[in-house]
């Protein structure tokens, strides 16, 4: 059976896998393998912004995808952005293999906040499942507490439920059964 | 589905393009990208884009502004927002000044964009649904409210719909009520002018002055009251249609007035002396025989030959009976719905008595019974006794009971009425009562009816 790897893409606090792969357990039925952790790939870091470009991140997991690859996702420290975009939690590929996350802005260090373990983990736990609805070809869901509800403010993270709506869940359902059956 | 959108994203840079279009792709939307503006304007050519994003600057070929230029030339309601890498208020200014509706800077905020494309899409779906509605309005008009299966009508809709793309001008005969504008607006709305307004005119009920200022529009001061330059219905018209009811009843200065538009299609607004151009196509309509009237010398037999370019001539209810039963159903249905009656519809007895019925309001006057029937009506379907009051009518204008008054009164009552009948025309009341028009003058003086 194909897996749904996950990989640190840059040096990443090896706790916070845990909390990654116990969401996408929950919700994907794929055997959850952690890859050794990747660098941040050359080029990808645009010193003007101060930002890593999503796209060179994304290729770079494409490239280091083993052969039985589900999915894919990438979690990284790094501060995300695309050129239209000043920055991202995270991105995917829709019903592609691809997907990142990243920390940068869920922690509350990046607002000027003391630390909050807890906070951190039940939005990674949330940008985990969306993105990873995506590479299901989940779109987004005019419901705000559903998981795959767009963010474009840390606000709207903490206003989402740890879970899928139940109109996502359903369709999710469908597309992992389908999904079983194709290969990659 | 909720955003089955089509939305355009136009950059030099693939990066650039893709990124985009992988973000607005998670949110459901369909995203084409396009690596230069050449490419941008043939995709506009197939697809009708909700949103284009237009980088400003791209190398060689078409920059942003041009590229949005010209697919506005193919999509005129195109929504374009120029991106741009550096601001400067010059190019915001340009961009918008020649068209786009927002301008913005990359990178930009996510919650930003997210606003503007759900603002830009709001009113795409007014947009869309202002043109479903506007479609609907025509329907109705086209077939729903032509109801028939009378050979002729069929004919006559026929006609309607092949002169309807073109600018000749029509001149629609029949009785009062037979449904005249409604074949103008089916020509109107099913011809390259729909968009554009059709304005009615009803001739017979304006004074010729009142109705000059009417048609043409007045200047400022060009009589007393004139506070302000008012435009006519010409102008109103322009680039669609005009209908002019009951054309037969203009007098002989407005019929010159109006020869010389449909020839030049130009004139004075009342009291102006500046020349007002104008794209009106007219539909005339009149109950009356206009060819008499040209014999007669009351109507110019240059604008009966400008009008009579297309001739459509309605028949009268009672010459297509067979519509009867089809009007009465589609009536019932309406009124009763307008006026929350329950009443499903019309008694096989009461048909019958419709169906003789000579109608001479035609359709209108079927229309008005109906709605009397329905609202006296008191159980579920219309019967015959609904409708007696059609009885009297019929019966009150065959069998006309003479009164016993003085002779003179008679007289008078038939002076008055002719009068009435000819809006004051002293040679026709005069030739309808048979006597000569000094004889006519006379009784008006010895009776003092005032005219």
């Amino acid at each position: 059976m194909r897996a749904l790897y996950v990989v640190a893409v840059g040096s990443v606090a090896s706790g916070v896998f845990e909390w990654i792969e116990a969401a996408a357990a929950a919700w994907f039925a794929f055997p959850i393998e952690r890859l050794p952790p990747l660098a941040i790939p050359e080029g990808a870091y645009d010193a003007s912004r101060g930002q890593c470009r999503s796209v060179e991140i994304m290729n770079a997991l494409k490239r280091a995808a083993p052969a039985d690859t589900a999915r894919i996702l990438g979690a990284t420290e790094a501060d995300l952005a695309i050129p239209m975009l000043s920055f991202l939690f995270g991105q995917a590929q829709l019903a592609g293999p691809v997907a990142v996350v990243s920390l940068c802005r869920l922690r509350q260090e990046f607002y000027g906040l003391p630390p909050d373990d807890e906070l951190l983990r039940q939005r990674l736990v949330k940008e985990t499942l969306h993105e990873l609805g995506h590479t299901f070809g989940l779109t987004h869901c005019p419901d705000p507490k559903c998981a795959m509800s767009l963010a474009t403010h840390i606000g709207l993270v903490d206003a989402k439920l740890e879970r899928f709506c139940a109109r996502c869940g359903s369709q999710l359902a469908r597309r992992l059964a389908r999904s079983h059956g194709e290969t990659l | 589905m909720k955003n089955t959108w089509p939305i355009l994203v136009v950059d030099d840079e693939e990066v650039m393009c893709e990124s985009m279009a992988a973000w607005l792709r998670e949110d459901g939307y369909r995203v084409d990208t396009a690596p230069n503006g050449r490419r941008a304007i043939d995709l506009s050519k197939t697809a009708d884009y909700a949103i284009c994003f237009i980088d400003l600057k791209m190398p060689g070929g078409l920059d942003g502004i041009e590229t949005m230029l010209e697919i506005r030339r193919i999509r005129e309601e195109a929504a374009i927002i120029i991106i741009t890498a550096y601001a400067t208020v010059d190019t915001a200014i340009q961009a918008i000044k020649e068209g786009a509706l927002e301008y913005i800077v990359k990178p930009c905020n996510p919650q930003e964009i997210s606003l503007l494309v759900a603002r830009l899409l709001k009113v795409k779906r007014l947009q869309r649904e202002n043109a479903i509605l506007r479609k609907k309005i025509n329907r109705q008009y086209r077939h729903r409210d032509v109801i028939t299966k009378n050979a002729r009508m069929e004919e006559i809709l026929n006609l309607a719909r092949e002169v309807a793309s073109l600018r000749s001008t029509v001149l629609i005969r029949g009785e009062s009520g037979t449904g005249k504008e409604l074949v103008a607006r089916a020509i109107h709305y099913s011809g390259a002018r729909d968009a554009k307004p059709f304005v009615t005119v009803s001739c017979a009920a304006l004074t010729e002055t009142l109705l000059e200022s009417e048609l043409f529009g007045y200047e400022k001061g060009a009589f007393t009251g004139a506070v302000a330059q008012t435009k006519g219905k010409f102008e109103l018209a322009d680039g669609g249609t005009i209908f002019l009811d009951e054309i037969g009843d203009i007098s002989p200065k407005l019929q010159a007035d109006l020869l010389r538009v449909l020839q030049e299609r130009r004139f004075y607004r009342v009291g102006g002396s500046e020349e007002v151009l104008v794209d009106v196509r007219v539909i005339a309509a009149t109950n009356k025989d206009l060819v008499e009237e040209v014999h007669q010398g009351r109507f110019r037999d240059d604008l009966y030959y400008r009008l009579n370019v297309i001739e459509i001539r309605i028949p009268p209810l009672r010459e297509r009976r067979e519509d009867i039963p089809l009007l009465a159903e589609h009536f019932v249905e309406r009124i009763a719905h307008e006026l929350g009656r329950d009443i499903t519809g019309v008694a096989p007895a009461a048909l019958k008595l419709l169906l003789g019925y000579d109608w001479p309001g035609n359709v209108r006057e079927l229309e008005n019974a109906l709605e009397r029937a329905i609202v006296t009506c008191r159980n579920g379907t219309l019967d015959e006794p609904d409708f007696a009051f059609l009885h009297d009518r019929s019966g009150a204008a065959k069998t006309w009971e003479v009164p016993d008054v003085p002779l003179s009164e008679l007289e008078r009552l038939a002076i008055i009425a002719g009068l009435e009948r000819r809006q004051g025309n002293i040679k026709e009341t005069a030739a309808a009562l048979g006597i000569d028009r000094s004889t006519l003058y006379d009784k008006l003086k010895r009776y003092e009816i005032p005219r």
